[in-house]
């Protein structure tokens, strides 16, 4: 069965780039996809802080959704979205009348069964065992991968490799050419949700990750998060003013990463959107 | 025939004010079997225990119901009673009418009625009842320690004080244990090794301590008072007879960058060493792992230099055998690595350490003769952190429980910091402060209030190195949860105390059970502390779960007393209600099938199956069989069997439904 | 006369026998109707007895020993309990009224929870009547195979 890809905001809005680069690699690569058709907000933050039982409802409708399509697996590359989808699917589990409550809510069956996938475990599956042959261009540049919170918290529900020091972007980072550096903010927080509402926050912890991330002889950051990218490279004016320092470290997607190793024009990619150019 | 005697006791008035019971005796009188009735103000009295006495000779009887109290009070005193009439104990049942009738309803009829059932059922039950002795299991009188730390130190001396035999075996080179690492201790701050080297020699040179260093138990067998243990003595590569352990070998081994184990990795040693100046014995072992003539086929320098030519190359791993009738294991405890910890760098800073690590870097005999200089450059820190419950406390570690000893070793290591680096700041990060213990909570206070200690109550989240310095991220929770930064030189991590690595395989070695973290289970939490489910092995210090040296020590010594206890008879004498597999003549042998379920049933490893010969000796049928020096009389078996062949004295099923019987048809 | 039943009550006598003692040493009172037969753990009792007491006459057992990692076996009130499981739905297909046995544990600190455990038994067995269906087929069995 085609995997289904749920897109959510960001990865329409603010982060056309982060799928625009998604898509890309996965027409590379051939893999067949479809996207979930009439999909909602996955709830983020705002449902889980304020009704729990929609908090959960949202991301069941998309489960079901993608399940009515007869799609084994998910493709969630937004961070928030894939913790919310996980996190919802591992409660109904583990709550039977819960499932059912919720299946109700929605108005569709819901088998549960569904794989979630984050843009790391795809790649890991179906892109990396022929990652090598394709690359055409390897990345010349020592990259700190920063995974951020979403992709690896709580442990429990994620099951990521190392939740304090992950691993797997760096093993891809490595096979497209780049020099992973170690360093020590991996998974510290950039400020996330604050990002519209308390900058002078988002700035000072974002900031820390730049100045890690740079003293460790990083030239570019990896990321894999909507949220995390924002706040690196859109506020990175902020960052500057807050710091006293100034970054030109690029900020880049994962997949954006690999299209570049693919060759795959820059454009397509979307690396023009950002606001800190990528000239490496 | 039975011939029974019922007593009935009045307690005073304590059983009389709600039980009629003149009318029990009465009734008691008709019941059939019963040849004596009689009631009495006080039956465990003196005049009262005479009355049965008499009673037993007088009217020949052979069973006695005692109509009184709880069995749980007094059913020793009157069985005690039996016996002195010549009436075999295990004929004399008690029926509770105190604690179980009176005490409980209002008087009247039903209440006498209850009574009267209580003393037929017990009636019926001694009908059933059988003599049984006492069972004697012979003793041997040497006792196997294993672990020679201070808790197998402890032991070992106590034991061999006493009189007795003891093999003492250790798997390191030489006896001292983690105490021997420490530099000082606390709540005194005196010095470690001072106070246990002279234990240490003493077990080297006690007559009745055979110490066997290097060694690791194979096996062990038999039960209480009777095991045969089988200790691998592995090739040190040198003649201890002959070895004078002048230390001139270890000088001119070309291997010198070895970790050293006793340091903590902190320090190098050799491949043919003597892990510290004050081992015992005081003789070098080679590495095999590390030894370049054992890894590559040559070298032999120490063979050359040996000057009494004690080195042997060919030397090869020995077993020996010992019979022992008790062990105590006091194999020690290990602390979590900072490999453990992905948020504080995953043991990839070099300064961050272990609290093991830090009592060698403060001990005169260390790597730093006593100096506190971090690893990495050998600086003398300026600000130092110690980050307590490193693990301990954890679930989201898979260590919930409290590793006991750090919060006062983290007291005493900021503690003797502030007195080598006066101008230094030492931080301490907990969760909570557990100073329980004689001049413990003074000893903290006094580091906080003296020593200028800095205590900050809140986790750290993180560690990580920015230019030169680890970057302590924790929170303050007194302060509202204020988030907090320090940039420390050095941090030292109290680490989880866990269960010594080998620990699960050797508990299985033994039989003895042990909890989820593998530490060894006592047979009873608060009443059978030293003691394991298995009878004849006993528990010393932190193989049971962490605990500081005096603890240790006394549980040690505590170990040591049961163990002197079973030495002081030549024979075991244990209650016989025990279980019993039954034996009958030819062609049956027994109605046991071999099946084995209640070998797998039994929590004490007491029954297993053996062989039933015919006169011949051809084996004519395998069946099991109930060890009496490990049964203990649960009778977990019985209720197991599918064929009824085993059975528990005492609570025989015939007994049992010969209760009910008689409870249920009172008419 | 009101309906007084028979109740049996299966004891270990490390937690329950102890318990039911320190009831009576606070002078707690509760029904007459029980008698306690005591053994030495819960994993010592063959069910099969609870069905000999039923043939006997009892119109309610009581089945109580040491709680959950409390056994002074280590493991015997674990054995007791999951046969009670495996049995309680065998007799429940054979047609034994379940509601006639009581299955609880009263730790040898619990006095006053011995004395509520009896009380309740007693209160919910005086309702459902004496057990005549079994005591009837029973008399019968006896007289065909005495």
């Amino acid at each position: 069965m085609p995997l289904a890809v749920y897109p959510g905001c960001s990865l329409t809005g603010s982060s056309r780039e982060y799928m625009e680069s998604v898509e890309q690699i996965l027409k590379t690569f051939e893999i067949p996809y479809t996207f979930v058709e009439d999909w909602n907000c996955c709830g983020a933050t705002a449902a889980h802080n304020l009704n729990r039982k929609v908090a959960e409802a949202l991301p069941a409708r998309i489960i079901a959704l993608a399940e009515k399509q007869g799609a084994d697996e998910i493709l969630v590359p937004c961070a928030a979205c894939y913790n919310r989808l996980k996190s919802s699917q591992k409660k109904m589990d583990e709550d039977k009348v819960l499932k059912g409550q919720l299946s109700e809510m929605v108005g569709m069956p819901l088998d549960n069964g569904i794989k979630i996938l984050n843009v790391l475990e795809v790649i890991e599956q179906s892109i990396v065992p022929k990652l090598n042959e394709k690359i055409q261009a390897p990345l010349n540049f020592k990259a700190a991968c920063y995974y951020g919170c979403l992709l690896v918290r709580p442990g429990n529900v994620l099951n990521f490799d190392r939740e304090e020091d992950p691993q797997s972007m760096d093993r891809i980072v490595e096979i497209l050419g780049a020099t992973p550096v170690k360093w020590s903010f991996k998974t510290e927080c950039c400020g996330a949700g604050f990002t519209v509402s308390r900058t002078d926050i988002v700035s000072r912890l974002s900031g820390d990750i730049l100045i890690d991330a740079v003293e460790h002889g990083a030239q570019a950051l990896i990321v894999a998060c909507p949220m995390c990218h924002a706040n690196l490279d859109m506020r990175r004016k902020d960052i500057e003013k807050a710091t006293g320092r100034k970054f030109d470290i690029p900020v880049i997607y994962l997949t954006q990463a690999i299209g570049m190793a693919l060759g795959i024009d820059h454009q397509k990619l979307g690396l023009n959107r950002h606001f800190v150019p990528v000239s490496i | 025939m039975s011939r029974i005697g019922v007593f009935i006791c009045h307690c005073g008035e304590n059983i009389s004010a709600t039980v009629d019971c003149e009318r029990v005796a009465r009734e008691a009188s008709l019941m059939e079997g019963v040849l004596y009735s009689i009631d009495y103000k006080y039956m465990c009295s003196d005049p009262g225990q005479n009355l049965i006495k008499e009673a037993i000779k007088e009217h020949n009887l052979n069973g006695v119901v005692v109509a009184a109290c709880s069995p749980r009070m007094h059913e020793p005193t009157f069985r005690n009673a039996c016996a002195e009439a010549g009436l075999n104990p295990y004929m004399c049942e008690i029926a509770n009418l105190r604690e179980h009738v009176s005490w409980v309803h209002e008087k009247g009829d039903a209440t006498t009625q209850k009574a009267i059932d209580l003393v037929r059922m017990l009636v019926e039950k001694v009908k059933n009842n059988k003599p049984l002795l006492p069972i004697t299991v012979p003793v041997t009188r040497r006792a196997l320690v294993l672990g020679g730390g201070i808790g197998g130190i402890q032991a070992s001396l106590d034991i061999a004080n006493a009189g007795h035999q003891v093999i003492l075996v250790e798997r390191d080179p030489s006896i001292g244990g983690h105490m021997s690492q420490l530099s000082e201790t606390f709540p005194t701050l005196d010095c470690s090794q001072c106070i246990l080297t002279p234990r240490m020699v003493e077990v080297a040179r006690h007559p009745n301590i055979t110490l066997i260093t290097y060694a690791e138990l194979e096996s062990l067998e038999g039960f209480i008072g009777n095991f045969k243990a089988k200790i691998r003595k592995k090739a040190k590569s040198i003649d201890e007879k002959l070895c004078t352990g002048c230390g001139l070998c270890t000088t001119k081994c070309p291997n010198k960058k070895i970790p050293s184990e006793f340091n903590e990795g902190l320090g190098t040693r050799t491949a043919i060493y003597i892990p510290f100046p004050q081992a015992v014995p005081n003789k070098p072992v080679i590495d095999k792992t590390q030894c370049t003539y054992y890894t590559k086929g040559k070298c032999r320098l120490c063979e050359k230099t040996c000057p009494a030519q004690a080195i042997r190359l060919d030397q090869e791993d020995e077993i020996l055998e010992f019979d022992v009738g008790a062990v105590v294991l006091a194999t020690g405890f290990n602390v979590k690595g900072t490999d453990f910890f992905p948020e504080y760098g995953y043991g990839n800073y070099q300064d961050v350490i272990t609290g093991l690590q830090f009592e060698r870097l403060a001990s005169a005999s260390g790597p730093t003769l006593g100096e506190i200089r971090r690893p990495s450059d050998g600086k003398i820190p300026e600000k130092i952190v110690f980050v307590a419950c490193a693990g301990s406390r954890d679930p989201a570690k898979g260590i919930e429980y409290c590793s006991k000893i750090c919060c006062m070793y983290i007291a005493k290591h900021a503690m003797l910091y502030k007195h080598k680096v006066h101008q230094g700041n030492a931080y301490v990060f907990y969760m909570d402060i557990r100073a329980g213990g004689k001049m413990y909570e003074e000893f903290v206070r006094r580091a906080i209030e003296e020593d200028d200690v800095k205590y900050i109550r809140g986790r750290v989240s993180r560690i990580y190195e920015r230019n030169g310095k680890l970057i302590v991220k924790g929170a303050d929770t007194l302060m509202g949860g204020k988030p907090i930064e320090i940039d420390a030189d050095m941090v030292v991590l109290a680490t989880a105390g866990v269960a010594s690595p080998k620990a699960e395989e050797l508990a299985q070695k033994v039989h003895v059970s042990y909890d989820q973290h593998n530490f060894y289970a006592e047979a009873h939490p608060k009443l059978k502390p030293v003691e394991t489910n298995t009878a004849g092995i006993f528990l010393a210090g932190s193989c049971q779960a962490p605990k500081d040296i005096p603890e240790t020590v006394a549980m040690a010594s505590g170990a040591a007393s049961k163990v002197i206890g079973l030495f002081s008879n030549s024979e075991l004498k244990r209650d016989p209600s025990i279980a019993v597999v039954n034996r009958m003549p030819p062609p049956t042998y027994t109605t046991c099938v071999g099946c084995g379920l209640c070998v797998t049933a039994c929590p004490y490893q007491a029954i297993q199956l053996e062989d039933i010969k015919d006169r011949k000796g051809n084996v004519v049928k395998r069946a099991a069989y109930v060890n009496p020096g490990l049964c203990q009389g649960c009778g977990t078996c019985v209720a197991f069997c599918r064929s009824k062949s085993i059975d528990i004295e005492g609570y025989t099923s015939q007994q049992i439904v010969a209760e009910i019987s008689a409870l249920l048809n009172d008419e | 006369m009101d309906f007084e039943p028979k109740i049996v009550a299966f004891v270990c006598n490390w937690c329950t026998y102890a318990g039911a003692d320190l009831t009576g040493t606070s002078r707690i009172k509760y029904p007459v109707n029980v008698r306690i037969v005591r053994f030495p753990c819960t994993g010592r009792i063959d069910f099969m007895l609870l069905l000999k007491a039923f043939d006997e006459g009892a119109d309610g057992i009581i089945v109580s020993g040491c709680h959950p990692n409390d056994c002074h076996y280590t493991s015997g009130n674990f054995h007791a309990r999951r046969r009670w499981m495996i049995f309680r739905n065998l007799i429940d297909f054979v047609g034994i009224d379940i509601r006639r046995v009581a299955f609880s544990w009263v730790s040898a600190a619990e006095g006053a929870k011995w004395a509520e455990v009896v009380t309740d038994t007693v209160g919910k067995i005086k309702e459902l009547g004496p057990y005549s269906e079994y005591h009837q087929i029973s008399k019968s069995f006896d007289g065909g195979a005495k």
